[in-house]
């Protein structure tokens, strides 16, 4: 399970970063989406990677780390609202500079 | 439990929420508001600073879970004087935006609010996590407080910025993660504890942590390769919204002494020594870069926003020489060039509204309406930011100077230190002498000048002159300030004695 998991994540970040140094904006916030995955996967495993064991005290001998938990939870509303005004804010900059280019420049119309 | 603790970031909470609910209002209702909760923040900080000056921490458990299990706010000397230095800071830029800014958009007093209740939480609290979603609080409201008024440039600016600190968000909570995993803890106090305890064996990983963090906060404070963000947004921002971001980069610079001298910062060999070898070479370098922008400038705002570069720079490498005097000197400089820089950013802006053409460029000759009165300011506050007596300026650079004499490499910092100074000193003159010296008539009879906003700019430069006559106590407060920030134990035993006096027996175990 560990393998596998932080091979997810490994090529949840690479593809991120990735996707993170491209020219246009779609891309990049598809980039910080991956990357935030990635980033939540691997705040959820450091309470220790368990199956079948809840998050209370006393229920069963060993039991999740609930406080990982938490901070995900966080964490995702977090991106999310963060995700959502990146797209909007990605529009409306596509829209008054009339290109998707993170430089506000396209290269190709500017050379004409 | 001092219930006032909490108030920084309850009022600004609860004024924002409450400006949201009478959007429909007179704006004069919602300016009513805005100012009164920036003035009960004021109050607030005053009342910080005379309580945190007894050097006593005061600690505030919402829901009152006790630490390490619940978030702690922690109001020490360093709190105190950020939380004043932003109240009075955002006063100053609320009074400003009152004037018209803030009707160039909608919400601007809500975001205003938000910004300021994310930015006192990030000095008060003492959790890691918590700081975090601190930092989200303030760094939403500063988008939107971004784009506030529209426009092309502002969206441009607007996109690296977000992209750039949610790429920092996203690292925070690697370095967070790796930090949790490791110790089981994100309380700042008990983390000290843990990483003082931590073996030989996951050194590497925690030193990686740290870097994670330096780097976050490197780019909230602009630190050479992190700052190319900087410059286009500043410069972009509308002038009270610039004024107020001036304290944004002291945010990751007060993260960073919280995080290295208090988290990082405990036991004999302390895990915050890979960090502090790499501050020192980047400051210089940022404090070098920042110098030659100012001079390549082309408007007072991207000058201003190189000056805070100078800023960032200068600080960091003050701090680097860790003793007591030049951590003092450095807060010193940190509440000298915060107020300077907020002088900049709306002083360009008054100069520019009273320009017939191009705003507060540089290229274009254009006649300045009101020459003597709007000289004269922009005088005084340039050789106020410049480090020329009798101003703010001079003083703290002198302090920084002299703090740094005895040290090794203090040469290199007074080599660059008053090369970027004589780099500002030129450019700010060149700035001056071509607007205010270029003989031009007006076109048309000039508009009246905008008495509020000078006066407030006046105001705002007079801070300058009662810090340098207040230089002895401001003086006395920081060196206690910096005593206290180099004694984390002091930190930790007040919020969690338990675990402190634990972690002290079983030092004298392994002692002999």
């Amino acid at each position: 399970m560990e393998l596998q998991f932080s091979l997810a994540l490994g090529v949840l970040t690479t593809c991120g970063v990735y996707l993170l140094l491209r020219a246009r904006t779609f891309s990049v916030i598809l980039g910080l989406t991956l990357l935030s995955h990635a980033v939540n996967l691997f705040l959820f495993s450091t309470g220790r990677l368990t199956t079948g064991a809840p998050p209370i005290v006393g229920l069963v001998a060993e039991s999740a780390d609930p406080l990982p938990q938490a901070l995900v939870l966080t964490a995702i509303v977090i991106s999310f609202a963060m995700t959502a005004f990146v797209v909007v804010l990605a529009l409306k900059a596509a829209v008054e500079l009339r290109n998707d280019h993170v430089d506000g420049e396209d290269p190709d119309e500017d050379r004409l | 439990m001092n219930h006032l603790v909490i108030l920084p970031i309850l009022i600004p909470l609860i004024a924002g929420a409450s400006l949201l609910l009478v959007y429909r209002y007179k704006t004069g209702r919602q300016r009513s508001i805005s100012v009164t909760s920036t003035l009960l923040l004021t109050v607030l900080g005053g009342w910080a600073l005379f309580t945190a000056g007894s050097g006593e921490h005061l600690l505030y458990h919402p829901g009152n879970w006790p630490a390490p299990f619940g978030i702690v706010l922690v109001l020490d000397r360093l709190s105190a004087l950020m939380l004043a230095l932003t109240a009075g800071l955002a006063l100053f830029c609320v009074l400003y935006a009152c004037r018209g800014i803030d009707r160039q958009g909608a919400h601007f007093h809500a975001l205003f609010q938000f910004q300021l209740a994310g930015i006192n939480g990030a000095f008060l609290t003492g959790d890691l996590f918590n700081l975090f979603v601190f930092f989200e609080v303030l760094l939403i409201a500063s988008y939107a407080l971004l784009l506030h008024g529209g426009g092309r440039a502002r969206s441009r600016a607007g996109l690296h910025y977000v992209i750039i600190n949610l790429v920092g968000s996203a690292l925070f909570l690697m370095a967070l993660g790796i930090l949790y995993g490791l110790t089981g803890t994100l309380n700042m106090a008990d983390l000290a504890i843990a990483i003082a305890n931590t073996g030989d064996g996951d050194r590497a990983l925690l030193t990686g942590a740290s870097m994670l963090l330096l780097v976050v906060f490197g780019i909230k404070a602009a630190i050479l390769p992190l700052l190319f963000w900087l410059p286009r947004a500043y410069s972009a921002a509308s002038a009270p919204v610039a004024a107020l971001f001036a304290i944004m980069t002291k945010v990751g610079i007060y993260a960073i002494i919280r995080v290295f001298l208090l988290v990082f910062g405990l036991g004999d060999s302390p895990a915050n020594a890979t960090a502090w070898a790499w501050i020192w070479p980047l400051a210089l370098l940022t404090l070098a870069l920042g110098g030659v922008g100012v001079l390549g400038s082309a408007s007072l705002r991207t000058k201003t926003a190189y000056l805070v570069i100078v800023s960032v720079g200068t600080l960091l490498a003050t701090l680097s020489f860790m003793t007591t005097t030049s951590l003092a000197a450095a807060l010193f400089y940190l509440i000298h060039s915060t107020c300077m820089t907020a002088v900049f950013f709306l002083l360009a802006d008054l100069v520019g509204r009273h320009r017939e053409q191009g705003y507060d460029g540089f290229t274009g000759i254009s006649p300045v309406a009101h020459r003597w009165l709007l000289g004269t300011l922009f005088l005084v506050a340039a050789v106020s930011l410049a480090g020329l007596p009798p101003f703010s300026g001079f003083v703290s650079k002198l302090w920084i100077l002299q703090a740094t004499t005895g040290e090794d490499l203090g040469f290199w910092l007074w080599a660059v230190l008053l090369a970027a100074s004589l780099l500002t000193i030129t450019a700010v003159s060149r700035a001056g002498s071509s607007w205010f010296w270029k003989p031009g008539e007006l076109s048309a009879p000039a508009e009246p000048l905008d008495r509020s906003c000078f006066a407030l700019v006046w105001l705002m430069t007079g801070v300058s002159i009662v810090l340098s006559l207040l230089a002895e106590p401001v003086g006395q407060y920081l060196l206690l300030t910096a005593e206290q920030l180099h004694a984390p134990e002091h930190y930790v035993q007040a919020v969690l004695p338990e675990a402190f006096s634990h972690y002290l027996s079983q030092l004298q175990e392994t002692a002999p």
